[in-house]
Order: C-alpha cells, then sequence, then structure tokens
C-alpha cells in the first residue's frame, strides 16, 4: 500500500534524525532536529488511520504545533537566556554515541521481531523504530551534560513513545491523546522555569554541579 | 456524579486559591477544601457503585481503599499546612497552595480512572503539580532535588506509557481497549509476549515513581529538600497512587495466568528495595533523607505483599494505609523538629524531646509504629506478610525480609534516638518555632490512627480490606 510505504519513509528519516542527534555537536541544531521530528510524527496519524476523522486532524495539528514550533520555541529561548555556550558537552564522544544508537537500531529490530503484529500493522516499521528513538531520547538523556539537552532527550524519548502510539491510534481516545501533549507541554514548560533558576544559581546549566545532594 | 465532584472540588479550590490576593488568608482554602473533599469522599467509598462518564471513573475496592487513606492524609495535612505557611510567612504561598489543591485532584482523578491512558494522564499531571512544592524553599539545593525529581520521574512515567500502549496492543485480534475491564475480560486472549513486555515497562516505570530501587535515585533528595508537609503527601499519597496502578496491572497479569512472572519481578524489586533501603538507613546522619530510605523499604515490603499474592493481599493493603498514615506522623514531626533546629543532621539536632516535646516524641513513637514493633498499625501488617510467606514455604524471602527489618530497626534507631535524647547543645541554633496547635494536634491525630489499626482495626474498614483482597484474587 501507497500509504504505508510512506509512513515507513517517514519512519526511517525519524532514524537518521535519531543519528543525527546523537552526533550534532551544536545545542541548536539538536533542537532544530528534534522540531523536525516533531513534525514528522504529526503528520503520521493522518497517514495511518484508514478515514480521516476531525479528531485525528486536530491532533496531527497540535502535535506539529506543539512539537514542531512551540517547544522547541521554549527551548531556544531557555537557551537564549541562559546565555551558554552554545556547543554540546558530552560525557561520551559523538562518535561513540552514534555507533551506540546505530547498536540500539539494530537491537529494537531484533527485539521487534520477537513481538507479533496485527496482520494489517506487518508491513510497518513502527514497533522497531519506536524503540529504536526510546533508546535514542535515553542516550542523549545519560549521555549529554547540560540539562537543555537532557530535556531534549526527553523530548525524544516520548516522541518514540508516540510513535508507538501510532498502532492504537484508532483506540485512544481523543481525550488521552490531547492529555498526554498537554502534559508533555506543561512538562517542558516547568522544566523551562527550573532551568532558568539553575542558570541563576549555578551560573551553569552543567548537571554535574547538580551533586550536593548524595550520600 | 460524586467522582466529578470530588475532583471538581478541589480543582476549583486551587483556581480559586490562585485568585485570592491575600497571603494570610490563601492557606484557609486548603482546611476548607480538604473537609469537602474527605465528605464526599466518606460518602463515594460508603455508596455501592458510583461512576460516571461511561465507566471510565469507578471506585473499584482497592480504589476506595486508597481514597480513603489520600483523604483523610491531605486533611491532617492541610491543617499543618496552615501553621507551616504562616511560620514560613516571608515566602509567597501564591503557588504553593494551589499546586496542593491540584495534587489532590490529580491523585484522586488516578483513583478513581478506569482508564491506563487517563489514569497515566493524572500520574504525570501529579507530578508536575508537586515539582513547585518541592522547589517552595528556593535553594540552589532544592532545584537539584526539584530537576532529579522531574527527570527520573518523567522519564519513568514515560516508560509506564509505553508500557499502557504494549498492554493495549497485547490484545491482538480484538479492537484494542484501555479499559481495565475490558482488559481483564479478555487477559486470557492476550499475547504472552507484549505482556511479557508490558509488565516490565509498566513496573520500571510505576516503579520509578513508588521509588522502588535501583529507580530509586530520585527520593532521598526530593524529600531531603521537600517541605515536611510535601513530603508526607508524597510518600503517603503519590507513591501509593502509583502502586494502585501496578496492582491493577498485576491483577491483569494474573488474569492473563501469567502471574508467576508478574510475581517473581514484583517479589525481586520488593526484596531490592528493601536490602538498598536497609544499607542507607545504617549511619544516616540526616533524618529527613532517613525517611526518605524508610519509604523506599516500604514500597518494597508493598510490591513484595502484593507478589506474595493471596493471603498477603490483605496484609499488603492494610500495610498500605499504616505505612502512609505512620509516614505522615513522621514526615510532620521531623519537618516541626527540622524548624526548632533549622538542621536535619543528627550532627547538630540532639535533645529535641526537650526543646519540641511533643514533635520529639511523636518522631519516636512514629519510628517504633514503622518499624513495625507492637502494639502500632504496620506491626500487624508486616506479621501478616512475613507469617503469609512463612506458610506459603518461602522460607528464603520470609527470613531475608525478617533479617533486614531488624537491621532498618536497629539503623533507624541510632539516628532517630540521637536527635530526641540528650540535651539540645548550646551552639545548636535556637529558633522561634515552638509546637503549636496547628502543626501538633494534625500529628497527634495522625498517630492515633496508627495507634488504633494496631489496636483495633474498625469492622467497616476491614470489610473494605477483604473487598480489596477479594477483588485483587478474583478471576475471570
Amino acid at each position: 500500500m501507497l500509504r504505508f510505504s510512506i509512513v515507513n519513509l517517514l519512519l526511517v528519516g525519524i532514524l537518521l534524525l535519531n543519528l543525527f542527534m546523537l552526533g550534532t555537536s551544536r545545542i541548536r541544531a539538536l533542537i532544530q532536529a528534534a522540531a523536525l521530528q516533531g513534525v514528522v510524527l504529526g503528520a503520521m496519524p493522518l497517514l495511518i488511520a484508514d478515514r480521516l476523522s476531525s479528531n485525528a486532524a486536530l491532533i496531527a495539528v497540535a502535535t506539529i504545533v506543539l512539537k514542531g514550533a512551540l517547544i522547541p520555541q521554549m527551548l531556544r529561548k531557555a537557551l537564549r537566556d541562559a546565555q551558554i555556550k552554545r556547543e554540546i558537552e558530552p560525557l561520551i564522544g559523538f562518535v561513540p554515541t552514534m555507533l551506540l544508537g546505530a547498536l540500539g537500531t539494530l537491537l529494537s529490530i531484533a527485539l521487534a521481531s520477537g513481538l507479533p503484529l496485527e496482520p494489517e500493522h506487518s508491513e510497518l516499521l513502527i514497533v522497531p523504530a519506536s524503540f529504536s528513538t526510546v533508546l535514542t531520547g535515553f542516550l542523549l538523556l545519560t549521555t549529554r551534560i547540560k540539562a537543555i539537552t537532557q530535556v531534549i532527550g526527553y523530548l525524544v524519548l516520548e516522541n518514540g513513545i508516540f510513535i508507538f502510539g501510532m498502532l492504537l491510534v484508532e483506540a485512544l481516545p481523543f481525550l488521552v491523546e490531547i492529555g498526554v501533549l498537554l502534559d508533555l507541554f506543561v512538562g517542558i514548560f516547568v522544566v523551562s522555569i527550573i532551568i532558568h533558576h539553575i542558570n541563576r544559581e549555578f551560573a551553569s546549566l552543567d548537571t554535574r554541579r547538580l551533586a550536593s545532594l548524595k550520600e | 456524579m460524586l467522582l466529578v465532584a470530588l475532583i471538581a472540588l478541589p480543582v476549583l479550590a486551587a483556581v480559586f486559591a490562585a485568585l485570592l490576593p491575600s497571603e494570610r488568608r490563601r492557606p484557609i482554602v486548603l482546611p476548607l477544601a480538604a473537609a469537602g473533599h474527605l465528605a464526599l469522599a466518606l460518602t463515594a467509598v460508603a455508596s455501592d457503585d458510583p461512576a460516571a462518564f461511561g465507566g471510565w471513573l469507578a471506585l473499584d475496592p482497592p480504589g476506595r481503599l486508597v481514597l480513603l487513606l489520600l483523604s483523610v492524609l491531605f486533611a491532617l495535612c492541610a491543617v499543618y499546612a496552615v501553621g507551616y505557611l504562616h511560620y514560613r510567612g516571608e515566602l509567597s504561598n501564591r503557588v504553593f497552595v494551589p499546586c496542593l489543591l491540584a495534587f489532590l485532584a490529580m491523585t484522586t482523578l488516578v483513583v478513581c480512572a478506569q482508564h491506563l491512558g487517563l489514569m497515566w494522564v493524572a500520574v504525570e499531571a501529579s507530578t508536575l503539580a508537586t515539582a513547585p512544592l518541592i522547589y517552595f524553599n528556593r535553594t540552589p539545593r532544592s532545584i537539584e532535588a526539584t530537576w532529579k525529581y522531574l527527570l527520573v520521574g518523567s522519564v519513568g512515567i514515560a516508560l509506564a506509557l509505553l508500557g499502557s500502549f504494549a498492554l493495549a496492543y497485547a490484545s491482538i485480534g480484538s479492537d484494542p481497549s484501555l479499559l481495565f475491564g475490558d482488559l481483564l475480560a479478555r487477559a486470557d486472549r492476550m499475547d504472552r509476549s507484549w505482556l511479557h513486555v508490558a509488565f516490565a515497562l509498566l513496573l520500571v516505570g510505576y516503579g520509578a515513581k513508588m521509588g522502588l530501587a535501583p529507580m530509586h535515585s530520585w527520593k532521598p533528595d526530593a524529600y531531603g529538600e521537600a517541605p515536611g508537609v510535601v513530603g508526607a503527601l508524597l510518600a503517603g499519597g503519590l507513591t501509593n497512587c502509583a502502586f494502585l496502578a501496578l496492582v491493577r496491572v498485576f491483577q491483569i497479569c494474573q488474569a492473563a495466568g501469567e502471574g508467576a512472572y508478574a510475581s517473581r519481578l514484583l517479589i525481586t524489586f520488593g526484596l531490592l528495595s528493601i536490602a538498598v533501603a536497609a544499607a542507607f538507613l545504617v549511619g544516616q546522619r540526616d533524618f529527613k533523607r532517613m525517611l526518605a530510605y524508610s519509604s523506599i523499604e516500604h514500597m518494597g515490603i508493598l510490591v513484595l505483599g502484593i507478589g506474595l499474592g493471596a493471603g498477603a493481599l490483605f496484609a499488603a493493603l492494610l500495610h498500605m494505609l499504616n505505612n502512609g498514615i505512620a509516614k505522615g506522623v513522621l514526615f510532620l514531626s521531623a519537618a516541626n523538629i527540622h524548624r526548632a533546629f533549622d538542621s536535619k543532621s543528627i550532627d547538630e539536632v540532639r535533645g529535641a524531646m526537650r526543646r519540641v516535646p511533643l514533635s520529639g516524641t511523636l518522631f519516636l513513637f512514629g519510628f517504633f509504629a514503622i518499624t513495625g514493633s507492637p502494639p502500632f498499625g504496620p506491626f500487624v501488617s508486616e506479621f501478616l506478610i512475613v507469617s503469609h510467606a512463612f506458610a506459603a514455604e518461602r522460607f528464603f524471602i520470609a527470613s531475608a525480609m525478617l533479617l533486614l527489618l531488624l537491621v532498618v530497626f536497629v539503623g533507624m534507631g541510632r539516628t532517630v534516638l540521637a536527635v530526641v535524647q540528650g540535651l539540645p547543645s548550646p551552639e545548636a541554633q535556637r529558633t522561634s518555632y515552638r509546637d503549636g496547635l496547628l502543626t501538633g494536634l494534625p500529628v497527634l491525630c495522625a498517630m492515633a490512627i496508627v495507634l488504633l489499626l494496631g489496636l483495633h482495626i474498625p469492622p467497616p474498614l476491614e470489610a473494605l480490606l477483604r473487598e480489596g483482597a477479594a477483588f485483587l484474587e478474583q478471576r475471570p
């Protein structure tokens, strides 16, 4: 089916974006890539749903506006206000994390091949793409030290879960989908306030300085 | 309608409090809303089958227990908060009061939600509502704690969402659904491999929210830096909501015939949590962090109890109530001591019994209660869990648990005795704080409840507990 081929093509695009995000050294490029991923994700419910409902369209618009524009805007503002260096500081180098990301993708494909799918989903790459994106989010969260890059990691992880949600696009009630998006938005909003305070109190967004609380 | 009112009341109160201009009058909204919530909650628990929105909101027997606990604990904390916010009059409570009320609304929604997706949204929302509460003191250390709380908590429950989706997809062949009723009904036809993936993700996700080891790293920081009243609500309220989510998922696994797989995981995480908590409780010098490790220990006991199943279910549900209220006693009295000495380290705090006699005494009794000494409530529930483990011939589990509980008793005992005994050292900070009616009476009431639960469980409550245990055991 043409529809599903396009979806698979988009999913491959998302996987490439994952690798790009693991390899880039500029925070701005990272935010840009996460925003692009959000827009691609937003288009997906329209392609997957059997018939176009107003709810699916609304979710698509909300996702694109939120993940493609509003949240990246908040992150860029946080970046500007914090006046920090625009380079990403990794705990593990860019090339090794890219390799880890590629390994994660292979693992996701292996894991997904062990899980049965509904017949109509059998040709879609949704499950491996979802797992791989979740793993990418994890890698960004754990190997980057700036508070803002960790937030982007969380955003990518959430994107991975959103991809999985495509399998359930007919079953998930509208209210829940909007609720998830709203929680994400408020979450990023609260986090960007906290980032502001971290920057003021510690004069840095280096999360390694957040280490006075330990045993 | 009752359930809608139960959730709407604190939401409206939160909006009202946010709009109220007077810093001095705003905290009064808390006990008023709490009293209304308690009255509605008691009515809902006593009524037959309150439901709303076509089964999306309902109160099942375990939900009734958590709702009761939540409402009682919040009522006690609301009265306490008035006294606390009066003492901390220099800080604005414009965010604090509405966030506390939003927390009550969202946790109530978690309890009533019969839809996994809705429940997830509510758990995440209650996490977000509590973040500003942890940050109330505006110190660098509290920022650090809030950051870890938000990051670990959000990532954890993001995994729970993935798990919820996987669980919905496990019922391949029929229309996917996330309503608990539907999931239970079709559990026996679910795909095994999807179910395993779903349960593991949900356990890690909601386990992070409960603070099970090894996902507990946020807990000592958050509980250590948050105001005591927030610690009490997190340790006695929010963690139990996540526990309720796990219990419901476990029930689905059991109905699917995968109870053994789920039990194994729950028992492993439970024992690990108790062990990690015991290790960090020995030699702990910060008495608020000590309470956080105690919370990790008791979350471990809860999932262990559920994992043992059958007879231990009743005990685990009882322990949830005991632990919730006892944590109220401990966190609130510890916060009073913290304020009286302006320190929470046993290097500086000594002789709490002399400086704040009521809080010092309650802190000591709270310690005896939480470590399972008779005649308090936790003794009964822990005894039931251990004796059930012996009866089921799970000797390793039972003896490991007994041994670890002993270590916890000794470890916590040293810290607590150092705090309450002796004379305040001359160089110890003197503050203007003294125990008052508002910050003393709620703690005393909570202590009385813990004692009552140990001496005699009121028959209506016992009936509720039996219903809850029977509900979890039922197979379709």
